[in-house]
């Protein structure tokens, strides 16, 4: 890792998101803390190790890869916290993304994907 | 796999999920049946950081620091409270704090720690902010931050660079450009950058 590396997106206006995923976890982090959840500080304390953990990326790196590495930890924060408050489990979130997953493979191209198509699988 | 690469031009005809897309979509659902979360909600966040929070919000209360003296030494005293009148707060709990640009000291403001942000009045932080290269480098070396933000102070003034917490945000009050003696709020508003109030830039200076 170079000792200066080089700060991104700094030439112009960067969107906030970079995939609609990342724009959703935000929006749900915010939606639950709005509804009492969990404190701010309760959601700060879970995102920082996560976010600081984060291996350094190299300086050819976009600033959407930037954005990517950022959102990742947000939602590895966002599941952290949904099981630590007994909202919701890992477990079951896994075996719910392997459902979307196998319902989008079901789903024709530009049709909206239902979960119910992936329960058959 | 061998025929990876014509398996995946094959995948037009029906919608992948990545991995990051599925967990999203499983987390929503899951609340959602779960009577947690009002996916209208979801959307109407989204709209609103993206479209109606943003920079203009903190240029409007550096333009009023500018011009009107009260307001200025209401906003020094006690940032949180000035703002709100303007009708701009927080998510709650997080408290806000004005630093003032003199040509003695720059205030720049990082969160070293992740990416803690006064979004009532700049909206979502830009990507640069929630980088480790500048959240690391803010703090080591903040002028060579600066020269590559296209920012040269001169040597006599100081730098100070302050780190966000969940509880304490920062809004940095440029310097009011020279020459702008009696315009108007709303002239000067423009002048106001969001980098000028992060202390990354200097009001007027980058369109």
């Amino acid at each position: 890792m170079p000792n200066n590396p080089a700060i991104p997106g700094l030439d112009g206006d960067a969107p906030h998101f970079f995939a609609p995923w990342q724009a959703k976890a935000f929006a749900l982090t915010v939606h639950l803390h709005d509804q009492g959840r969990f404190t701010w500080t309760e959601w700060v304390d879970t995102f920082a190790p996560r976010v600081g953990g984060t291996a350094p990326l190299p300086d050819a790196a976009t600033t959407a890869d930037h954005a990517e590495v950022y959102y990742l930890a947000w939602l590895d924060a966002l599941q952290a916290i949904l099981g630590d408050k007994g909202l919701a489990e890992a477990a079951l979130i896994g075996e719910m993304a392997e459902v979307w997953r196998r319902a989008a493979l079901a789903t024709p191209h530009g049709t909206p994907i239902l979960y119910e198509a992936g329960l058959t699988g | 796999m061998p025929h990876d690469h014509a398996d995946h031009d094959h995948t037009h005809d029906h919608s992948d999920l990545d991995d990051m897309t599925a967990r999203v979509m499983a987390m929503e659902k899951l609340l959602v049946d779960k009577g947690l979360v009002d996916p209208a909600a979801l959307d109407a966040i989204v709209e609103t950081y993206e479209e109606k929070i943003g920079p203009r919000n903190g240029a409007k209360v550096v333009a009023r620091a500018w011009t009107d003296p009260d307001f200025a030494a209401a906003l020094k005293d006690d940032a949180t409270t000035a703002i709100a009148t303007l009708g701009f707060s927080g998510r709650g709990g997080e408290h806000m704090m004005a630093l003032f640009n003199t040509p003695d000291q720059h205030n720049m403001v990082v969160c070293t720690l992740c990416s803690c942000y006064p979004w009532p009045v700049l909206g979502l932080p830009p990507v640069w902010y929630k980088s480790m290269p500048y959240r690391s480098r803010a703090i080591s070396e903040p002028r060579a931050v600066l020269a590559e933000f296209g920012v040269t102070l001169p040597e006599g003034t100081k730098i100070r660079v302050w780190d966000s917490t969940s509880e304490l945000r920062y809004l940095v009050i440029p310097m009011r450009p020279e020459g702008t003696e009696g315009w108007t709020a709303e002239q000067l508003e423009t002048l106001v950058t969001r980098d000028s109030m992060i202390g990354t830039g200097l009001a007027g200076a980058r369109p």
